[in-house]
């Protein structure tokens, strides 16, 4: 029996045929053909990264550091994560067996969902969140369960929802603080009351961290960090944000021993191990590299206030954000759709940023703006804007 | 240093209703915080920086160590006020080490150069050796790198 050639969709497995593109993909697209785009709908500080790192990357490859690592990643590496997250957040981990290096965030998220979760188990998120988290969480076969957190409230962690929304299904809690795209944090103390409901519920709690570094008004108090926790906790942090270093591809993941045993399983026999070179360039930017990123804080410190203030002017209504190097104004109430909003922003004004609808129902009514580039073109983009908002008056 | 401060020696054109929005304070208050760093000389002035390279001005520039018998009472620094004096003279440090003075000097051509070294700072009373070394290139000046900061390319979304 012969079978027909033209549907090779029918190969596609049910679980991620489901699956949505990316809103943010579709928009990418649109936005590459537009020349002269002002654009703040990176993901990415404008920032290179630190040279000490890159010097190291050059310096691994004329030695001829070009091999496999252990698969947890350089020890080296995994000292100078656990001294760093000790100093920063009050944080113990034993580098020789809680510590597992990664290909960025994005995998040690899809590790620690593989490793633990069962078909059925159930995840809650709040939303809106970053893009990637329903997806991988249906892509290892467990279901989501979402909290809406609130513009009202700022799009903090509404902790009474969040434990309404627990069944006897629910394994994990996933959250992400500083917060893509709405750049909340967790204030120290809501972070220790979800530290009892995950206690109390007995609740494992993955924590996405990747912007901690970044935070404006307050230090950033990891809900790792209170007693009782670390035994329930997956930690997970990286390069990418806080050091510029997104295409180095370096993230990683803490958790105690037999959890991270498991992760490391899985890891062994999909990716096996980071980049060596990116290993070692990023040992030189945790011992070296603590003045350049407080620079670049600081610098995306002065260009929050900046865009914050030129949006309150142009009449756009938007929390200031506490963490991230995201604005998320709301634009409920001029009358468009963020998708078309977005889209109209695009074709009249060439300023690119991302409809809030990329990252859940949620995020509707909203637009994520980058503030991670130079005041020169934050101010470009505001005046661009302004003229966008008088034609919608 | 103060972030006011450092916005200026960054850019010191950024408008003051731009540092204002930057720090979250009134631009007649930048206006006054300014006027005030002035007023105590921890702002000297603003300058351009300009990579004269590409200007053709053929003018030399020459590092110029300079080594001296300090004086009894006024030490270095009144030899330094009467070197530093010449407009030759564009900077001038105390440096540990082999040497005492380091000065950064200008001149229209090498021969001009050469003869402030050997005909006038040479000749200065307490001055008892010095080398030149004449530039050949800029590659950084003030932190700025002339050929331009690397640029990093992003795509314009991203996740």
């Amino acid at each position: 029996m012969s079978v027909s050639p033209s549907h090779p969709e029918r190969w596609i497995a049910q679980h991620v045929t489901g699956l949505p593109r990316s809103g943010i993909r579709d928009f990418f697209e649109l936005v590459q053909g537009v020349p002269d785009v002002i654009s703040l709908g990176v993901g990415e500080p404008d920032f290179t990264a630190p040279w000490r790192a890159r010097e190291a990357a050059i310096y691994a490859l004329e030695r001829g550091r070009t091999s496999y690592t252990s698969n947890l990643g350089l020890l080296k590496l995994r000292r100078a994560i656990a001294n760093f997250l000790a100093k920063h957040f009050q944080l113990g981990y034993d580098p020789e067996k809680e510590i597992l290096v990664t290909v960025g965030v994005s995998e040690a998220l899809d590790l620690a969902l593989r490793a633990l979760l069962d078909p059925g188990d159930e995840v809650i998120i709040h939303q809106p969140c970053f893009v990637s988290y329903a997806p991988s969480i249906k892509l290892a076969h467990a279901k989501v369960v979402e909290v809406v957190t609130s513009p009202e409230s700022g799009f903090q962690l509404d902790l009474n929802a969040l434990e309404k929304a627990i069944t006897p299904k629910t394994k994990a809690v996933l959250i992400n603080f500083p917060c893509n795209p709405t750049g909340s944090t967790l204030s120290s103390d809501t972070a220790r009351k979800l530290a009892e409901v995950i206690i109390r519920n007995d609740l494992l709690l993955i924590t996405d961290e990747i912007y901690a570094c970044l935070v404006y008004d307050q230090p950033f108090v990891s809900p790792a960090s209170f007693p009782g926790m670390h035994e329930r906790t997956i930690y997970l942090n990286g390069m990418s944000k806080a050091w510029a270093m997104t295409g180095f591809r370096l993230g990683f993941v803490c958790a105690p021993q037999p959890l991270l045993e498991a992760m490391m399983r899985v890891h062994q026999y999909c990716m096996m191990c980071a980049s060596i070179i990116s290993q070692e360039a990023a040992v030189a930017a945790l011992s070296y590299c603590d003045d350049d990123i407080e620079q670049m804080r600081q610098s995306f410190h002065k260009r929050r206030n900046y865009l914050h203030a030129r949006f309150l002017e142009l009449g756009l209504k938007c929390e200031l954000p506490q963490g991230a190097f995201y604005m998320f104004p709301d634009i409920r109430e001029l009358g468009l759709q963020s998708k078309d909003f977005a889209l109209q922003l695009l074709e009249s004004q060439k300023v690119a940023a991302v409809p809030g609808s990329a990252f859940g129902s949620a995020g509707e009514g909203f637009l994520r703006c980058c503030y991670a580039t130079s005041i020169d073109e934050l101010r470009e983009a505001c005046d661009r804007i302004g003229r966008f908002l008088e034609t919608l008056r | 240093m103060d972030q006011l401060l450092k916005i200026l020696s960054d850019n010191a054109l950024t408008p003051a209703a731009d540092i204002a929005r930057m720090l979250g304070i009134s631009a007649e208050e930048v206006r006054q915080k300014i006027d005030d760093y002035e007023k105590r000389k921890v702002i000297l002035g603003y300058k351009a920086v300009i990579d004269e390279d590409k200007l053709n001005l053929d003018r030399v520039k020459a590092v110029i160590e300079v080594k001296v018998q300090p004086e009894r009472e006024g030490g270095f620094d009144r030899l330094a006020s009467r070197i530093g004096k010449f407009p030759e003279v564009r900077s001038m440090f105390l440096a540990s080490g082999t040497f005492d003075f380091l000065l950064f000097v200008e001149g229209a051509n090498l021969r001009e150069v050469a003869s402030f070294v050997s005909e006038t700072v040479s000749t200065i009373e307490g001055v008892t050796a010095t080398a030149t070394h004449f530039m050949l290139k800029t590659y950084k000046f003030e932190g700025v790198l002339m050929k331009g900061q690397d640029s990093n390319e992003r795509l314009s979304i991203a996740p």
